[in-house]
């Protein structure tokens, strides 16, 4: 279900040049966050709780998710490279897993690597509050990355659907209508951050085991449908 | 050896029908694929690439079908059309990369390679290379895997004259040792120097299919339309009307010429001077009026 040289087109196609800039914009903004709130405020575990809720959680791991993830699939079924991969004799599916395996990777390292970074920053993992984030970042880019490239599979504007989901739906809905709470990937990242750190710094709206349920079948759902997808893209050529 | 069939297939974009109803057989040698712009040639080869389902109808490679079907490009090689490749690899790297997906290793990628010739510019970026040079490294990853099938859309668009002359030789060679070479273009005089065998489609229909020269032939008996201006047009057609090669004369006395259909090309190429010459009158102006390949298309259609 991996195809190493599928990884390395992948990897080199997500880290050249304009994406890799905008992949390290986000977690250096963070630190600069960080460094200038502990120099202001000093160390104060509740406002470091509120910075990688608010920012790091909330807006920075699920644009990430959405530029992996769409970015590893998106532009070659965009401009019709996609034939060079689909043109020989390996399965659909096992692209897409690979394809996944690559968007988690660099989601997690540009994400919940800076956020563990800024926590110690901003509290010194206090209360356990950058160890918390960071797990809910992981599992968070997890669930981003599968959601986003299947996005990046049936849709050629994968990125703007991508950016209305992780800005609007996440950030705006999720922390205004409870009902989106339930379905939101962040909400369910949290609920896991809720049992890292100490009592009162986090709180999620979704219990652990609906978290943990919603978050698999996301997950395996939006993976198994995007190598079905996979299987039935066509190429209508330019005629 | 092996063969492609497509058995009355049809491929519809919406209400737009791209390929409709076509039975062809495509085995060995190398078989062009005629077509003006826009008549359903990629639609078709991207049905035996694999991209695209038939509508309707069976698409096959030696019986098995080919859609959703990867275990086919064991057998096929594909150099599409379209521009976009790996452009921040090197042409080597692309290669390579091609080669492994097919589980082969760097000498295949090499060898691949060396039979395009781009053996000097492997280790440049592709984005820097010309359309030829894109065009031969494509072709390179088609070939990687020694297929037995070739499909190629398009192949000569945007080559210089040596280039193409030596894609050419390439799949020439690639023909004679049996293997199954499919390509598309627009210009007949392409398909003509490369192609033992021709199907043409027009308007997504299958027009006609053969060797080059019934398919020339066929173009040549198609009646031909020509504007002629002389010094006396109305005995010029009496006289010619007279003959069994025309079948329709026009006298247009608003622009002053004449407008004569002709059945037979090679016989009224020769009466029409013979009949100027023998009743006194001047021939000024002698047009065809409906060379273009379209026209030529779509008479073939209609045979």
């Amino acid at each position: 279900m991996y195809n190493p040289t599928v990884a390395r087109l992948t990897y080199r196609a997500l880290l050249g040049r304009r994406r890799a800039l905008i992949l390290c914009g986000l977690p250096v903004l963070l630190i600069v966050l960080s460094v200038a709130v502990r120099a202001f405020t000093g160390l104060d575990d509740k406002v470091a709780a509120d910075l990688l809720g608010g920012f790091a959680l909330a807006t920075m791991v699920p644009l990430i998710g959405v530029i992996a993830g769409t970015g590893a699939i998106g532009p070659e079924i965009d401009d019709g490279s996609i034939v060079y991969l689909l043109s020989k004799p390996v399965k659909r599916p096992t692209i897409i897993m690979t394809k996944l395996i690559v968007a988690i990777g660099v989601t997690m390292a540009f994400s919940a690597i800076p956020t563990l970074i800024a926590g110690f920053i901003l509290n010194g993992n206090g209360q356990q509050i950058a160890v918390a984030y960071t797990v809910a970042a992981l599992v968070a880019s997890i669930a981003y990355s599968a959601l986003f490239l299947l996005l990046g599979t049936v849709s050629r504007h994968a990125v703007v659907f991508g950016l209305v989901y992780a800005l609007i739906w996440e950030s705006l809905f999720g922390s205004l209508v409870s009902g989106a709470k339930t379905l939101s990937v962040q909400q369910w990242a949290l609920s896991i951050a809720e049992k890292i750190a100490g009592e009162g710094y986090v709180d999620a709206t979704v219990a652990l085991p609906t978290a943990v349920v919603l978050l698999s079948v996301v997950t395996v759902g939006a993976t198994v449908y995007a190598g079905q997808k996979l299987r039935r893209l066509t190429l209508a050529g330019e005629e | 050896m092996t063969t492609i069939d497509i058995d009355h297939t049809s491929r519809w974009f919406g209400n737009v029908v791209a390929v409709n109803d076509v039975t062809m057989h495509i085995g060995p040698g190398v078989t062009g694929l005629l077509g003006p712009n826009g008549a359903g040639k990629s639609t078709l080869i991207n049905m035996m690439g694999g991209f695209l389902a038939p509508s309707t109808g069976t698409v096959t490679l030696d019986g098995a079908p080919i859609w959703q079907n990867e275990q086919v490009y064991k057998q096929i090689g594909v150099v599409p059309e379209r521009e976009a490749m790996y452009d921040f690899l090197t042409g080597r790297e692309f290669v390579v990369a091609n080669a492994e997906l097919h589980g082969l290793d760097d000498a295949a990628a090499q060898r691949a390679l060396a039979t395009v010739e781009m053996e000097y510019a492997q280790d440049r970026k592709i984005s820097t290379y010309s359309k030829g040079m894109r065009q031969r490294v494509k072709m390179a990853s088609a070939l990687v895997h020694d297929p037995s099938v070739l499909l190629l859309d398009e192949p000569f668009n945007g080559m210089d004259p040596r280039q193409r002359m030596q894609l050419m030789d390439l799949l020439r060679r690639m023909g004679d040792d049996g293997r199954t070479v499919l390509f598309s273009s627009h210009i007949l005089e392409e398909v003509e120097q490369l192609a033992s065998h021709i199907e043409v489609v027009v308007a997504g229909r299958h027009a006609a299919s053969g060797d080059f020269r019934k398919i020339r032939r066929l173009m040549t008996d198609r009646p031909h339309r020509y504007v002629v201006r002389s010094s006396d047009d109305r005995a010029l057609a009496a006289a010619l009307i007279a003959d069994p090669s025309t079948a329709g004369i026009e006298v247009d006395l608003k622009e002053g010429v004449l407008r004569i259909q002709a059945v037979d090309f090679g016989r009224f190429t020769e009466l029409l001077p013979q009949v100027a010459r023998e009743n006194g009158i001047r021939l000024l102006t002698v047009s065809p009026s409906d060379e273009s390949l379209e026209s030529v298309f779509s008479y073939l259609v209609a045979a």
